[in-house]
Protein backbone atom coordinates (compact mmCIF):
# COMPACT_ATOMS: atom_id res chain seq x y z
CA UNK A 1 0.00 0.00 0.00
CA UNK A 2 1.26 3.50 -0.79
CA UNK A 3 2.78 5.38 2.13
CA UNK A 4 1.61 8.94 2.72
CA UNK A 5 3.33 11.33 5.10
CA UNK A 6 1.28 13.93 6.89
CA UNK A 7 3.34 16.73 8.36
CA UNK A 8 2.06 19.55 10.53
CA UNK A 9 3.26 23.15 10.34
CA UNK A 10 5.67 22.56 13.18
CA UNK A 11 7.38 19.70 11.37
CA UNK A 12 5.89 16.75 13.31
CA UNK A 13 5.06 14.02 10.90
CA UNK A 14 3.29 10.70 10.68
CA UNK A 15 3.59 8.22 7.84
CA UNK A 16 0.80 5.79 7.20
CA UNK A 17 -0.24 3.30 4.57
CA UNK A 18 -3.32 4.36 2.69
CA UNK A 19 -5.26 2.03 0.45
CA UNK A 20 -5.37 2.81 -3.26
CA UNK A 21 -8.54 4.62 -4.21
CA UNK A 22 -9.00 6.42 -0.91
CA UNK A 23 -8.40 10.13 -0.80
CA UNK A 24 -5.51 11.63 1.13
CA UNK A 25 -8.21 13.24 3.33
CA UNK A 26 -9.85 9.87 4.07
CA UNK A 27 -6.46 8.40 4.92
CA UNK A 28 -6.03 11.14 7.50
CA UNK A 29 -9.52 10.86 8.99
CA UNK A 30 -9.38 7.06 9.28
CA UNK A 31 -6.03 7.25 11.02
CA UNK A 32 -6.80 10.11 13.39
CA UNK A 33 -4.33 12.50 11.82
CA UNK A 34 -4.94 15.89 13.35
CA UNK A 35 -4.81 18.99 11.20
CA UNK A 36 -7.33 17.83 8.60
CA UNK A 37 -10.93 18.62 9.58
CA UNK A 38 -12.90 17.70 6.45
CA UNK A 39 -16.10 19.26 7.77
CA UNK A 40 -18.12 18.63 4.61
CA UNK A 41 -17.00 15.02 4.33
CA UNK A 42 -15.34 15.33 0.94
CA UNK A 43 -17.95 17.10 -1.15
CA UNK A 44 -15.51 19.92 -1.98
CA UNK A 45 -17.61 22.41 -0.12
CA UNK A 46 -15.63 23.58 2.89
CA UNK A 47 -11.84 23.81 2.32
CA UNK A 48 -11.05 22.36 5.75
CA UNK A 49 -8.94 19.48 4.37
CA UNK A 50 -6.50 21.97 2.87
CA UNK A 51 -2.87 20.84 2.55
CA UNK A 52 0.35 22.11 1.01
CA UNK A 53 2.08 19.71 -1.35
CA UNK A 54 5.85 19.74 -1.83
CA UNK A 55 6.72 21.02 -5.28
CA UNK A 56 8.14 17.79 -6.69
CA UNK A 57 4.92 16.01 -5.78
CA UNK A 58 2.66 18.91 -6.68
CA UNK A 59 3.58 18.64 -10.35
CA UNK A 60 2.93 14.89 -10.37
CA UNK A 61 -0.64 15.27 -9.14
CA UNK A 62 -3.55 15.48 -11.55
CA UNK A 63 -4.35 19.18 -11.94
CA UNK A 64 -6.99 20.71 -9.70
CA UNK A 65 -10.41 21.24 -11.25
CA UNK A 66 -11.76 24.75 -11.38
CA UNK A 67 -14.17 24.04 -8.52
CA UNK A 68 -11.30 22.95 -6.30
CA UNK A 69 -9.27 26.05 -7.11
CA UNK A 70 -12.33 28.20 -6.33
CA UNK A 71 -12.72 26.43 -3.01
CA UNK A 72 -9.04 26.91 -2.17
CA UNK A 73 -9.72 30.66 -2.30
CA UNK A 74 -11.67 30.10 0.90
CA UNK A 75 -8.96 28.13 2.67
CA UNK A 76 -6.83 29.42 5.49
CA UNK A 77 -3.64 30.93 4.01
CA UNK A 78 -3.69 29.39 0.57
CA UNK A 79 -0.38 29.16 -1.30
CA UNK A 80 0.67 28.19 -4.80
CA UNK A 81 1.07 24.58 -3.73
CA UNK A 82 -2.30 24.35 -1.97
CA UNK A 83 -4.64 21.43 -2.64
CA UNK A 84 -7.73 19.99 -1.05
CA UNK A 85 -6.75 16.56 0.23
CA UNK A 86 -10.25 15.19 -0.47
CA UNK A 87 -9.46 15.53 -4.16
CA UNK A 88 -6.12 13.70 -4.03
CA UNK A 89 -6.81 10.04 -4.74
CA UNK A 90 -4.12 7.65 -3.58
CA UNK A 91 -2.45 5.48 -6.23
CA UNK A 92 0.83 3.56 -6.38
CA UNK A 93 2.38 6.56 -8.13
CA UNK A 94 1.79 8.62 -4.99
CA UNK A 95 3.78 6.26 -2.77
CA UNK A 96 5.95 8.56 -0.64
CA UNK A 97 3.74 11.65 -1.00
CA UNK A 98 4.30 14.27 1.68
CA UNK A 99 1.57 16.77 2.52
CA UNK A 100 1.79 19.56 5.08
CA UNK A 101 -1.22 20.78 6.98
CA UNK A 102 -1.67 24.52 7.54
CA UNK A 103 -1.48 26.16 10.94
CA UNK A 104 -5.24 25.80 11.14
CA UNK A 105 -8.10 24.86 8.86
CA UNK A 106 -10.53 27.68 9.55
CA UNK B 1 -40.80 32.04 27.27
CA UNK B 2 -42.41 29.91 24.58
CA UNK B 3 -43.46 26.36 25.42
CA UNK B 4 -43.42 23.58 22.89
CA UNK B 5 -43.01 19.78 22.74
CA UNK B 6 -39.65 19.72 21.00
CA UNK B 7 -36.98 22.29 20.21
CA UNK B 8 -35.16 21.41 17.01
CA UNK B 9 -31.73 22.93 16.57
CA UNK B 10 -30.79 23.04 12.91
CA UNK B 11 -33.03 23.47 9.86
CA UNK B 12 -31.14 21.14 7.54
CA UNK B 13 -32.90 18.21 5.85
CA UNK B 14 -32.82 16.09 9.01
CA UNK B 15 -34.14 18.88 11.25
CA UNK B 16 -36.95 19.49 8.76
CA UNK B 17 -37.92 15.85 8.64
CA UNK B 18 -37.91 15.79 12.44
CA UNK B 19 -40.77 18.31 12.27
CA UNK B 20 -42.65 15.79 10.15
CA UNK B 21 -42.02 12.77 12.33
CA UNK B 22 -43.00 14.70 15.47
CA UNK B 23 -45.93 16.31 13.70
CA UNK B 24 -47.57 13.08 12.62
CA UNK B 25 -47.39 11.97 16.24
CA UNK B 26 -49.22 15.12 17.26
CA UNK B 27 -46.19 16.89 18.73
CA UNK B 28 -45.46 20.57 18.19
CA UNK B 29 -41.96 21.79 17.49
CA UNK B 30 -40.03 24.95 16.80
CA UNK B 31 -36.87 25.15 14.70
CA UNK B 32 -33.84 27.36 15.32
CA UNK B 33 -31.07 27.93 12.78
CA UNK B 34 -28.17 30.34 12.46
CA UNK B 35 -28.60 30.70 8.70
CA UNK B 36 -31.16 33.07 7.21
CA UNK B 37 -33.02 30.21 5.51
CA UNK B 38 -33.90 26.57 5.97
CA UNK B 39 -31.89 23.85 4.29
CA UNK B 40 -28.57 23.72 6.14
CA UNK B 41 -25.63 22.41 4.14
CA UNK B 42 -28.01 21.50 1.29
CA UNK B 43 -28.83 25.13 0.72
CA UNK B 44 -25.57 26.74 1.79
CA UNK B 45 -22.95 24.40 0.38
CA UNK B 46 -24.53 22.59 -2.54
CA UNK B 47 -27.88 24.12 -3.59
CA UNK B 48 -27.15 23.25 -7.24
CA UNK B 49 -25.30 19.99 -6.78
CA UNK B 50 -27.14 16.74 -7.39
CA UNK B 51 -27.99 14.19 -4.70
CA UNK B 52 -28.60 10.64 -5.92
CA UNK B 53 -29.31 8.66 -2.77
CA UNK B 54 -32.62 9.88 -1.44
CA UNK B 55 -34.89 6.83 -1.59
CA UNK B 56 -37.33 6.99 -4.51
CA UNK B 57 -35.86 10.27 -5.75
CA UNK B 58 -33.34 9.34 -8.43
CA UNK B 59 -31.86 12.82 -8.58
CA UNK B 60 -32.48 16.17 -6.93
CA UNK B 61 -30.43 19.20 -5.92
CA UNK B 62 -29.91 20.42 -2.37
CA UNK B 63 -32.32 23.24 -3.04
CA UNK B 64 -35.00 20.96 -4.47
CA UNK B 65 -34.73 18.59 -1.52
CA UNK B 66 -35.13 21.50 0.89
CA UNK B 67 -38.17 22.79 -0.98
CA UNK B 68 -39.81 19.38 -0.95
CA UNK B 69 -39.19 18.89 2.75
CA UNK B 70 -40.61 22.33 3.53
CA UNK B 71 -43.68 21.44 1.52
CA UNK B 72 -44.04 18.13 3.32
CA UNK B 73 -44.07 19.83 6.75
CA UNK B 74 -46.34 22.70 5.74
CA UNK B 75 -49.43 21.17 7.47
CA UNK B 76 -47.70 21.51 10.85
CA UNK B 77 -47.29 25.30 10.60
CA UNK B 78 -44.01 25.19 12.44
CA UNK B 79 -42.37 28.38 13.65
CA UNK B 80 -38.82 28.95 12.43
CA UNK B 81 -36.37 31.14 14.29
CA UNK B 82 -33.75 31.90 11.65
CA UNK B 83 -30.58 33.98 12.00
CA UNK B 84 -30.49 32.80 15.60
CA UNK B 85 -27.96 30.65 17.34
CA UNK B 86 -28.64 28.67 20.48
CA UNK B 87 -26.34 29.96 23.18
CA UNK B 88 -27.46 28.26 26.33
CA UNK B 89 -29.24 25.10 27.41
CA UNK B 90 -30.30 24.54 30.99
CA UNK B 91 -32.44 22.03 32.81
CA UNK B 92 -35.70 22.91 34.55
CA UNK B 93 -37.00 19.75 36.24
CA UNK B 94 -38.18 17.50 33.39
CA UNK B 95 -37.85 20.25 30.83
CA UNK B 96 -35.08 21.98 28.99
CA UNK B 97 -34.78 25.71 28.50
CA UNK B 98 -33.00 26.96 25.41
CA UNK B 99 -31.86 30.54 25.00
CA UNK B 100 -30.74 32.05 21.68
CA UNK B 101 -28.36 34.91 20.93
CA UNK B 102 -31.47 36.91 20.08
CA UNK B 103 -32.70 36.43 23.66
CA UNK B 104 -35.57 34.17 22.68
CA UNK B 105 -36.29 31.50 25.28
CA UNK B 106 -38.02 28.18 24.72
CA UNK B 107 -39.10 25.46 27.10
CA UNK B 108 -39.71 21.84 26.11
CA UNK B 109 -39.24 18.32 27.41
CA UNK B 110 -37.19 17.48 24.31
CA UNK B 111 -34.36 18.97 22.31
CA UNK B 112 -33.34 17.46 19.00
CA UNK B 113 -29.91 18.61 17.91
CA UNK B 114 -29.76 18.32 14.12
CA UNK B 115 -26.84 20.68 13.86
CA UNK B 116 -24.80 19.09 11.07
CA UNK B 117 -21.20 20.12 11.55
CA UNK B 118 -22.19 23.20 13.51
CA UNK B 119 -23.54 26.62 12.68
CA UNK B 120 -22.39 28.55 9.66
CA UNK B 121 -20.28 31.59 10.38
CA UNK B 122 -18.21 33.86 8.18
CA UNK B 123 -14.63 32.78 7.70
CA UNK B 124 -12.51 35.42 9.37
CA UNK B 125 -9.28 37.09 8.34
CA UNK B 126 -6.23 35.55 9.94
CA UNK B 127 -4.17 38.69 10.58
CA UNK B 128 -4.03 39.51 14.26
CA UNK B 129 -5.28 43.10 13.95
CA UNK B 130 -8.52 41.91 12.33
CA UNK B 131 -10.36 41.27 15.57
CA UNK B 132 -9.70 44.73 16.96
CA UNK B 133 -11.44 46.41 14.03
CA UNK B 134 -14.21 43.85 13.52
CA UNK B 135 -17.72 45.27 13.31
CA UNK B 136 -16.34 48.82 13.40
CA UNK B 137 -14.14 49.15 10.35
CA UNK B 138 -13.86 45.54 9.22
CA UNK B 139 -16.91 43.55 8.17
CA UNK B 140 -17.74 40.06 6.91
CA UNK B 141 -21.14 41.15 5.61
CA UNK B 142 -22.64 44.47 4.64
CA UNK B 143 -25.59 45.44 6.81
CA UNK B 144 -25.75 49.19 6.32
CA UNK B 145 -24.26 50.45 3.11
CA UNK B 146 -24.92 54.10 4.07
CA UNK B 147 -21.94 53.82 6.40
CA UNK B 148 -19.75 52.86 3.49
CA UNK B 149 -20.25 56.07 1.50
CA UNK B 150 -17.26 58.20 0.48
CA UNK B 151 -14.69 55.84 1.96
CA UNK B 152 -11.63 54.00 0.79
CA UNK B 153 -12.71 50.38 0.88
CA UNK B 154 -10.56 47.28 0.51
CA UNK B 155 -12.57 44.24 -0.56
CA UNK B 156 -11.03 40.79 -0.21
CA UNK B 157 -12.27 37.73 -2.07
CA UNK B 158 -12.79 36.47 -5.58
CA UNK B 159 -16.36 35.27 -5.58
CA UNK B 160 -19.80 36.70 -6.17
CA UNK B 161 -20.10 38.54 -2.85
CA UNK B 162 -16.80 40.34 -3.31
CA UNK B 163 -17.56 41.24 -6.92
CA UNK B 164 -21.16 42.33 -6.32
CA UNK B 165 -20.19 44.60 -3.44
CA UNK B 166 -17.26 46.02 -5.41
CA UNK B 167 -19.71 47.03 -8.14
CA UNK B 168 -22.32 48.40 -5.79
CA UNK B 169 -19.98 50.37 -3.52
CA UNK B 170 -17.91 51.77 -6.41
CA UNK B 171 -20.87 54.08 -7.08
CA UNK B 172 -19.91 56.22 -4.13
CA UNK B 173 -16.62 54.99 -2.74
CA UNK B 174 -13.09 54.25 -3.76
CA UNK B 175 -12.61 50.48 -4.14
CA UNK B 176 -9.57 48.21 -4.06
CA UNK B 177 -10.52 44.67 -4.99
CA UNK B 178 -7.91 42.24 -3.71
CA UNK B 179 -7.67 38.56 -4.59
CA UNK B 180 -5.08 35.84 -4.21
CA UNK B 181 -5.09 34.89 -7.90
CA UNK B 182 -5.78 36.62 -11.21
CA UNK B 183 -9.02 34.79 -11.97
CA UNK B 184 -12.26 35.79 -10.34
CA UNK B 185 -15.27 33.53 -10.20
CA UNK B 186 -18.50 35.32 -10.84
CA UNK B 187 -21.25 35.79 -13.37
CA UNK B 188 -19.79 36.82 -16.79
CA UNK B 189 -21.83 40.01 -16.74
CA UNK B 190 -20.45 41.01 -13.33
CA UNK B 191 -16.91 40.28 -14.47
CA UNK B 192 -17.23 42.49 -17.55
CA UNK B 193 -18.72 45.30 -15.44
CA UNK B 194 -15.76 45.06 -13.09
CA UNK B 195 -13.29 45.22 -16.00
CA UNK B 196 -15.09 48.26 -17.35
CA UNK B 197 -14.92 50.06 -14.01
CA UNK B 198 -11.25 49.17 -13.74
CA UNK B 199 -10.61 50.91 -17.06
CA UNK B 200 -12.54 53.93 -15.84
CA UNK B 201 -10.34 53.82 -12.72
CA UNK B 202 -13.30 53.48 -10.39
CA UNK B 203 -12.12 50.14 -9.10
CA UNK B 204 -8.54 49.09 -8.77
CA UNK B 205 -7.80 45.39 -8.84
CA UNK B 206 -4.86 43.96 -6.93
CA UNK B 207 -3.88 40.38 -7.78
CA UNK B 208 -2.33 37.94 -7.03
CA UNK B 209 -1.89 39.03 -3.48
CA UNK B 210 -3.05 38.56 0.07
CA UNK B 211 -3.49 40.65 3.17
CA UNK B 212 -0.30 41.00 5.19
CA UNK B 213 -1.38 43.39 7.95
CA UNK B 214 -3.77 46.15 8.93
CA UNK B 215 -2.39 49.36 10.40
CA UNK B 216 -4.16 51.87 12.55
CA UNK B 217 -4.87 52.79 16.12
CA UNK B 218 -8.55 53.42 16.74
CA UNK B 219 -9.41 53.47 13.06
CA UNK B 220 -7.91 51.61 10.16
CA UNK B 221 -5.35 53.84 8.43
CA UNK B 222 -3.72 51.54 5.92
CA UNK B 223 -3.48 47.93 4.93
CA UNK B 224 -0.42 46.15 3.61
CA UNK B 225 -0.83 43.55 0.92
CA UNK B 226 1.77 41.12 -0.28
CA UNK B 227 2.03 40.05 -3.89
CA UNK B 228 2.97 36.57 -4.98
CA UNK B 229 6.42 37.83 -6.07
CA UNK B 230 7.10 39.05 -2.54
CA UNK B 231 6.52 42.76 -3.16
CA UNK B 232 4.33 44.57 -0.67
CA UNK B 233 2.12 47.60 -1.04
CA UNK B 234 0.55 49.87 1.55
CA UNK B 235 -2.91 51.15 0.68
CA UNK B 236 -4.78 53.92 2.45
CA UNK B 237 -7.96 52.29 3.71
CA UNK B 238 -10.93 53.22 5.90
CA UNK B 239 -12.96 50.02 5.64
CA UNK B 240 -12.07 46.38 5.04
CA UNK B 241 -14.65 43.94 3.70
CA UNK B 242 -13.79 40.28 3.59
CA UNK B 243 -15.77 37.62 1.71
CA UNK B 244 -14.24 34.20 2.15
CA UNK B 245 -17.44 32.26 2.51
CA UNK B 246 -18.77 30.49 5.53
CA UNK B 247 -17.31 27.90 7.83
CA UNK B 248 -19.08 25.54 10.17
CA UNK B 249 -18.43 25.93 13.85
CA UNK B 250 -19.73 23.66 16.56
CA UNK B 251 -20.00 26.66 18.86
CA UNK B 252 -21.62 26.49 22.30
CA UNK B 253 -22.97 22.93 21.78
CA UNK B 254 -19.57 21.69 22.95
CA UNK B 255 -20.23 23.18 26.39
CA UNK B 256 -23.57 21.58 27.18
CA UNK B 257 -22.16 18.61 29.05
CA UNK B 258 -22.94 16.12 26.31
CA UNK B 259 -20.59 13.21 25.68
CA UNK B 260 -18.59 14.20 22.64
CA UNK B 261 -16.44 12.26 20.23
CA UNK B 262 -14.27 14.77 18.37
CA UNK B 263 -16.83 17.14 16.86
CA UNK B 264 -19.78 14.76 17.15
CA UNK B 265 -22.21 13.93 19.94
CA UNK B 266 -22.43 10.35 21.19
CA UNK B 267 -25.89 8.81 21.13
CA UNK B 268 -27.40 5.36 21.53
CA UNK B 269 -28.73 3.88 18.31
CA UNK B 270 -32.06 2.86 19.84
CA UNK B 271 -33.55 6.34 20.11
CA UNK B 272 -30.58 8.64 19.46
CA UNK B 273 -30.70 10.13 22.92
CA UNK B 274 -27.49 11.63 24.27
CA UNK B 275 -26.20 11.14 27.82
CA UNK B 276 -28.78 13.75 28.87
CA UNK B 277 -32.39 12.54 29.07
CA UNK B 278 -34.53 14.40 26.56
CA UNK B 279 -31.63 15.70 24.46
CA UNK B 280 -31.29 13.87 21.17
CA UNK B 281 -28.71 14.25 18.43
CA UNK B 282 -29.42 13.22 14.83
CA UNK B 283 -27.86 13.58 11.40
CA UNK B 284 -24.22 14.42 10.78
CA UNK B 285 -23.66 15.65 14.31
CA UNK B 286 -24.32 12.33 16.05
CA UNK B 287 -22.06 9.32 16.35
CA UNK B 288 -22.72 5.69 17.19
CA UNK B 289 -21.16 2.44 15.99
CA UNK B 290 -21.62 2.17 12.25
CA UNK B 291 -22.83 5.76 11.78
CA UNK B 292 -22.98 6.92 8.16
CA UNK B 293 -23.17 10.64 7.44
CA UNK B 294 -25.98 10.33 4.95
CA UNK B 295 -29.20 12.31 4.77
CA UNK B 296 -31.16 9.07 4.68
CA UNK B 297 -29.55 7.89 7.93
CA UNK B 298 -30.68 11.15 9.52
CA UNK B 299 -34.26 10.49 8.41
CA UNK B 300 -34.20 7.12 10.15
CA UNK B 301 -32.69 8.64 13.26
CA UNK B 302 -35.42 11.27 13.67
CA UNK B 303 -38.14 8.68 13.16
CA UNK B 304 -36.86 6.74 16.16
CA UNK B 305 -36.02 9.78 18.26
CA UNK B 306 -39.53 11.16 17.76
CA UNK B 307 -41.02 8.11 19.49
CA UNK B 308 -39.03 8.81 22.64
CA UNK B 309 -39.93 12.51 22.32
CA UNK B 310 -43.60 11.48 22.32
CA UNK B 311 -43.17 9.43 25.49
CA UNK B 312 -41.54 12.35 27.27
CA UNK B 313 -43.98 14.98 26.03
CA UNK B 314 -47.10 12.86 26.67
CA UNK B 315 -46.19 10.76 29.73
CA UNK B 316 -49.83 9.90 30.39
CA UNK B 317 -50.61 8.68 26.89
CA UNK B 318 -49.67 5.41 25.33
CA UNK B 319 -47.61 5.56 22.15
CA UNK B 320 -49.26 3.74 19.27
CA UNK B 321 -47.32 2.89 16.15
CA UNK B 322 -49.31 3.85 13.08
CA UNK B 323 -48.92 3.89 9.31
CA UNK B 324 -49.59 7.14 7.46
CA UNK B 325 -51.39 5.12 4.77
CA UNK B 326 -54.09 3.86 7.12
CA UNK B 327 -54.17 6.17 10.14
CA UNK B 328 -57.11 8.55 10.13
CA UNK B 329 -55.49 10.55 12.95
CA UNK B 330 -52.27 11.11 11.01
CA UNK B 331 -54.18 12.03 7.89
CA UNK B 332 -56.15 14.60 9.87
CA UNK B 333 -52.90 16.06 11.16
CA UNK B 334 -51.66 16.27 7.58
CA UNK B 335 -54.87 18.04 6.58
CA UNK B 336 -55.97 15.19 4.29
CA UNK B 337 -59.59 14.27 4.01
Amino acid sequence: MPKITYQDNKGNSKTIEVENGLSVMEGAIQNDISGIDADCGGSMACATCHVYVEEKWFNKLPKAEEAEVDMIDMAHEPKKNSRLSCQLIVTDELNGLIVTTPEKQS
Amino acid sequence: MKKTDTIIIGAGPVGLFAVHQLGIKGLKSIVIDNLDKAGGQCIELYPDKPIYDIPAVSECTGEELTKKLLEQIKPFQTEFYLNERVEEVRQDKDNWIVKTNNNNEFLAPNIIIAGGVGSFEPRKLAVKEAEKFEDKYLFYAVKDKEKLKNKSIAIFGGGDSALDWALELSKFSNINLIHRRDEFRGAPHTLSEIKKLEKEEKISIKTPCQLESIEGDKKIKTITIKFENGNTEKIKTDIVLSFFGLIMKLGPIADWGLNMNKKTIEVNSKNFETNKKGIFAVGDICSYPGKLKLILSGFHEVALASVECFKRARPNEKYRFEFTTSSKTIQDRLGKK
